[in-house]
């Protein structure tokens, strides 16, 4: 038998006894979940603040002196890094992706747990590596997330020195610790399930974790091999990206490198890091309609396809990020036209999210509200992608405003609604609390409408014509007033947006005491990892005995069955035999 | 870049295929009483875990390949760097590392004892002959920094073969936790698959460099 090796395993696995085993050297995939996703947690306040300056520059640039020009570069630079990678790579897959993958698998863990512990120290010294740069002389690098040579290493542009060098560096290593996890996740998707789950049973969340893992896997390279020749460039003097040119009177140092073939490896990676981040949000999003809205998913199968579908096709689309770059018109039509094709899929997603609701039994739970709160926000955002994919609109459009408020609603504003619910759905199953639900719900309105204050009016600042990546506009005679103020109101929303934050925060810590406690399945969902015999779930998640699945992930309101729900370790013959963590 | 979408497409096609093998077209629904376990790879885990990364490690060196002519393509004066006749008898020499390590996998599970340790000794001493050898070709090719700095093709040459050879290092370290253990009189049996494991992955290397070598020698 294939699972053996990891799950049938008769003696007692080997249980972490100190302090230090448990809870720092773990190789527990939950503990290790819990520690990725407060280090993502933690940068991403760090990246929180730095937009929050930022916003507080843009809003009233005469009245607040936070930050000058350089670090206003290098703080859009650290924000976008941090928000990207550190903050949601790390938390759907180092957090997301340990946690549920063998609770809903039925696995006892990963199959290799050594190396997954590794995987989050390593992590942890990427992060350090990253923050260390804040302190370095010349501070932190202002190139841009996309580091584009030759400005990221040329002196004019600041932490051109050991900036530049330490991001690149600890970006190397973060692609070092996510391969060692990515390894895990696939291997224990393909290797360690349970009997009876096959790959057609298991829950979107786990499809969306996996093949986000796999384009990981093959993608982060491209970022690797740019960071080692940008290195190498910027310290050893090599011309792999940069040109001749003379810069600030000084003689060219290089000779004859290509800028753009870091554009096309940057974007290489750039894509489809789009969608390691989406895929997992769209997975979990589906079990959590699915869910509290106690009916199956619709379509199963085919959101099943349309995430490999997107998965394969998010590597043909890259240069859809070049179009300002100059290229051969036929490149730009190839690419505008994946670009479209891409959009099929997405939107077959997004009409089986809504018909999963039509006529569901809509509980608005907290989770839920996010859930459906993404639905919007998600398809405003595809939408003005629809636009910046073709050659002629993207052209005005590209480097404004437009382009800022596209992207931070279709992969900063949605996945981040999806992180929020899912924390709520599953902190029950974490720690065994239930949050205060009012707290929860004021949470939610306002992000949910604080975030649509800040980006929906950014779409207007762009079309007419607001430059991105500016510290200041000045006095600038074609933007009428109107642009101040709005500027000064989505300042005002961020504000807002950010203090919600804080509540969000308060809760989550203050539940971990005062929280009611938690039955083992709350929400009366269908998944494994709700039916583990303790509640947070011990090392080992199953107790004595793995689970056996017998059913697919989303029987909810089974005609003739007790209750609305049916767990997928309930035998097919006696549907109403109770299984653990079935009851009512 | 074009070449490089070719490669990545086709692992992705590997793993749809993969999906499509188990049964994409299930109806999970239908609530069928599934036998056995279903979808479940036959493989170890650690057999996945090695072509996984093996995957990982071909994207890595196909972007590298793949910069290299954009590289070439995109600039003037570009210079093609000599090929110093050491590079022949290094691949000759990995060649017989990967060999010797197949050999040394059959052995072992051919359960002689004698044969293992004959072949577990070449295939080391021939991969560490590799990497010294791969120096040597670095002192032919340009041996200092000023090189290096003048030539995009040196500057190349240097990425491509350390990379290539810190990849053999961290094979070497397996293989030699491997030995250790079977010069600690380690049963046989226990160490048929990581001697399996060791010798699919030099002849990966192999592979790589023979790509690398070729990408060298003809474009
Ligand atoms: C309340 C939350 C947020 C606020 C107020 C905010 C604000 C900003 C601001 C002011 C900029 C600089 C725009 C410019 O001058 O061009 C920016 C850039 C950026 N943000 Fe955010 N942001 C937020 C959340 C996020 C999230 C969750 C992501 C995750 C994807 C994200 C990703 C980025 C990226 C990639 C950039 C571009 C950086 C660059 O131009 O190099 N942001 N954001
Ligand atoms: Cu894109």
């Amino acid at each position: 038998m294939a699972y053996v090796a990891i799950a049938d395993r008769d003696a007692p696995i080997h249980d972490p006894h100190t302090f230090i085993e448990k809870y720092i050297w773990s190789q527990d995939h939950k503990v290790i979940a819990i520690q990725y996703s407060i280090v993502a947690i933690f940068v991403g306040l760090v990246a929180l603040v730095l937009s929050g300056l930022m916003r507080l520059q843009l809003g009233f640039p005469d009245s607040f002196h936070f930050v000058d020009p350089n670090q206003y570069y290098q703080f859009i630079t650290m924000h976008g890094m941090i928000m990207v990678i550190y903050l949601l790579t790390a938390l759907f897959l180092g957090g997301f992706g340990n946690f549920l993958i063998p609770l809903m698998c039925g696995s006892r863990d990963m199959v290799f747990p050594y190396m997954n512990m590794l995987s989050f120290w390593v992590y942890l010294l990427a992060v350090i590596v990253l923050l260390a740069s804040f302190f370095v002389q010349g501070g932190p690098t202002g190139a841009g997330w996309t580091l584009y040579p030759p400005q990221a290493v040329l002196p004019g542009t600041p932490g051109a020195g050991l900036g530049i060098i330490l991001m690149l560096v600890s970006l190397g290593i973060f692609i070092v610790a996510f391969t060692m996890g990515g390894l895990n996740y696939v291997t224990t998707v393909l290797q360690a399930r349970c009997r009876g789950m096959t790959l057609m049973r298991m829950p979107l969340s786990v499809w969306g974790i996996f093949v986000a893992t796999i384009l990981g896997l093959l993608a982060f390279p491209a970022l690797f091999v740019s960071a080692i020749m940008m290195t190498l460039d910027g310290t050893l003097g090599t011309s792999f990206f940069m040109p001749a040119l003379s810069s600030m009177g000084q003689a060219p140092e290089h000779d004859g490198g290509s800028p753009l073939l870091f554009q096309h490896l940057f974007w290489f990676f750039g894509h489809p890091e789009v969608y390691i981040v989406a895929l997992p949000a769209f997975g979990i999003v589906s079990d959590l309609l699915a869910t509290h809205a106690r009916k199956n998913i619709f379509g199963y199968r085919m959101m099943v396809w349309a995430i490999l579908a997107i998965g394969g096709l998010s590597f043909v689309v890259w240069a859809h990020h070049m179009y300002v770059s100059g290229m051969n018109p036929y490149f730009g039509f190839f690419f505008a036209t994946t670009t479209l094709i891409i959009a099929v899929p997405t939107a077959i997603k997004v009409y089986n999210w809504v018909l999963t609701l039509w006529k569901g039994d809509i509980h608005l739970t907290v989770p839920m509200l996010f859930a459906i709160g993404f639905i919007f926000t998600f398809v405003h955002g595809g939408l003005t992608g629809l636009f910046l994919g073709n050659v002629t609109v993207d052209l005005p459009l590209s480097d404004t405003y437009f382009v800022v408020g596209h992207f931070h609603m279709v992969m900063g504003v949605s996945p981040v609604l999806v992180v929020f619910g899912a924390i709520y759905h599953w902190y029950p199953k974490l720690t065994g609390r239930m949050w205060d639900d009012r707290l929860g719900r004021i949470h939610f309105w306002l992000t949910f409408l604080g975030t649509y204050a800040i980006y929906l009016p950014m779409h207007y600042l762009g079309i007419l014509g607001v430059p991105r990546r500016y510290y200041a506009l000045g006095e600038t005679e074609f933007l009428p007033q109107s642009v101040h103020t709005v500027n000064a109101a989505i300042t005002i929303a961020a504000l807002v947006v950010a203090a919600s934050v804080v509540i969000f925060l308060y809760n989550m810590i203050v539940s971990l005491w005062r929280g009611e406690k938690s039955p083992p399945n709350p929400w009366k969902a269908t998944t494994l990892e709700w039916q583990t015999p303790d509640t947070p779930a011990k090392h080992g998640n199953w107790g004595p005995r793995l689970p056996e699945v017998h059913r697919w992930a989303y029987d909810y309101s089974v005609p003739g069955a007790p209750d609305d729900f049916i767990p997928q370790n309930v035998p097919v013959d006696s549907r109403y035999a109770t299984g653990t963590g079935h009851h009512g | 870049m074009s070449n490089t979408a070719i490669v990545v497409a086709l692992l992705v096609g590997i793993a749809v295929w993969f999906a499509v093998a188990s049964r994409l077209t299930a109806k999970p629904w239908e609530n069928r009483e599934q036998k056995g376990d279903v979808g479940v790879l036959h493989m170890s885990p650690q057999r996945i875990g090695l072509w996984v990364f093996m995957a990982v490690v071909t994207s890595l060196f196909a972007l590298f390949l793949t910069a290299y002519s954009m590289r070439m393509h995109h600039s003037i004066g570009w210079c093609h760097l000599t090929i110093p006749n050491i590079l022949w008898v290094n691949t000759a020499i990995l060649l017989a590392a990967s060999v010797a390590l197949q050999l040394a996998a059959n052995a072992v599970s051919g359960g002689r004892r004698d044969a293992t340790r004959t072949a577990l000794v070449a295939a080391g001493t021939l991969s560490i002959g590799f990497l010294a050898g791969q120096v040597l070709a670095w002192r032919a090719v340009g041996p200092s920094l000023y090189f290096v700095q003048g030539s995009p093709a040196i500057a190349f040459f240097y990425v491509l073969t350390i990379v290539h050879g810190l990849h053999l290092l961290g094979g070497l370290a397996v293989l030699g936790r491997a030995s250790l253990r079977f010069a600690g009189g380690a049963e046989l049996v226990d160490l048929r698959q990581s001697l399996s494991l060791c010798a699919t992955y030099w002849h990966f290397l192999l592979l790589v460099w023979l790509a690398v070598f070729g990408v060298l020698l003809f474009l």
